[in-house]
């Protein structure tokens, strides 16, 4: 199994057709194609950083500072990043466009992406954060857009999680 | 020294700046000098303040940001040096009061209490060249105003004194912080861009 060179490449084009203009990210193998096309666009801008709940800090001065803004991560860096989802995000009414890799789900043979995965939709809905599945490529893009466009109008976190349907081929 | 008097002391700088301060003493400090639309408090989420500063700064390359941090938060976030380091925005000033106490929460000594842990190293080892380690009231505004002039990222490490504000208590909503916040940056780019 290896990643989807077509599949990042409509994802990266979803993101940009929403009118995003910033990225945060902590690289991870199904988000590498994403990312190496993020760097390599100048009309991106790409902020990597050392841990996921820093994204959400970042993401919230890229909205104060009125960029269109969004978080790719893995659900592990999710769940890391719970803490500054809840007590800057949601307490402060910032919207979060997360997209998230869901790993260790249906297919998963690496043992130690199980757990997270296991857990990431129950988390989701204890935290009341309105998520959808990404499995189609010819969907992805309207998904992205819409996923954009309900953070806005919300001010709430919400995720989009990129399945292995989706990242795999 | 005291956290208070270094505040007193770059008040008057912070008219145009965007400020984003830790919770607790330092945000109370901030706002009993007497609130502005362009400071925000972010109240918990402890260590994201100087993430916060970095989304601004990378995004308003045209703005001045300060982040009032503390060492009890960004013990919490020490990776955020190394982020810094590795954008280097050149319009951000970040401040860490240390006073080696987590002192909102009781007053427990800190890693940095008896010199353990040396905050302005670890900010250096990150990558960070413009880091001064201070801990006299003079030292500071030295300190602040070589980071003004300087227009490069530029962390201040100040020891201070473990002593915070008699009382707590804010006239402001968190939301309607972060809507406000929100609005005077949002006016403020319209206006800029009317006037190039």
């Amino acid at each position: 199994m290896t990643v989807s060179y077509d599949n990042s490449k409509i994802i990266f084009d979803g993101i940009k057709a929403a009118g995003i203009k910033s990225v945060s990210a902590l690289p991870e193998t199904w988000l590498g194609l994403l990312l190496q096309r993020a760097e390599s666009d100048p009309d991106v801008q790409l902020v990597q950083v050392a841990k996921e709940e820093e994204a959400v800090g970042v993401a919230a001065g890229a909205y104060f500072a009125g960029t269109p803004h969004a978080l790719l991560m893995q659900n592990h860096g999710f769940l890391g990043a719970i803490n500054g989802i809840v007590s800057l995000a949601q307490l402060y009414h910032v919207p979060l466009c997360m997209l998230i890799a869901l790993r260790g789900h249906w297919g998963e043979p690496y043992p130690w992406h199980t757990r997270g995965g296991i857990v990431t939709e129950a988390v989701l809905r204890a935290l009341g954060i309105p998520f959808e599945y990404a499995r189609e490529p010819a969907q992805v893009a309207k998904q992205i857009r819409e996923a954009w466009t309900f953070s806005q109008s919300s001010l709430s976190p919400v995720a989009l999680l990129l399945t292995r349907d989706l990242m795999e081929d | 020294m005291e956290r208070a008097r270094c505040l007193e002391m770059i008040y008057s700088e912070l008219t145009d700046t965007l400020v984003v301060t830790i919770m607790g003493a330092s945000a109370q400090e901030l706002y009993n000098l007497g609130h502005r639309e362009n400071f925000f408090y972010l109240q918990h989420a402890m260590g994201l303040a100087s993430s916060i500063g970095l989304g601004l700064a990378m995004h308003l390359p045209a703005e001045r940001v300060v982040v009032l941090d503390g060492d009890g938060s960004v013990l919490m976030n020490l990776g955020t040096f190394a982020t810094l380091a590795r954008y280097r925005p050149r319009n951000l000033i970040h401040i860490v009061f240390d006073n080696g106490s987590l002192l909102s929460t009781g007053g427990f000594d800190s890693h940095t209490t008896s010199g353990i842990t040396d905050l302005a190293a670890i900010a250096r080892g990150a990558g960070i060249e413009h880091v001064a380690a201070v801990d006299t009231a003079v030292g500071f505004g030295e300190a602040f105003i070589a980071a003004l002039e300087r227009n490069d990222l530029s962390v201040i490490v100040a020891k201070v004194a473990a002593v915070g504000p008699e009382r707590y208590g804010m006239d402001l909503q968190l939301p309607e912080n972060a809507f406000r916040f929100r609005r005077w940056i949002q006016h403020r780019k319209r206006a800029t861009e009317q006037t190039s």
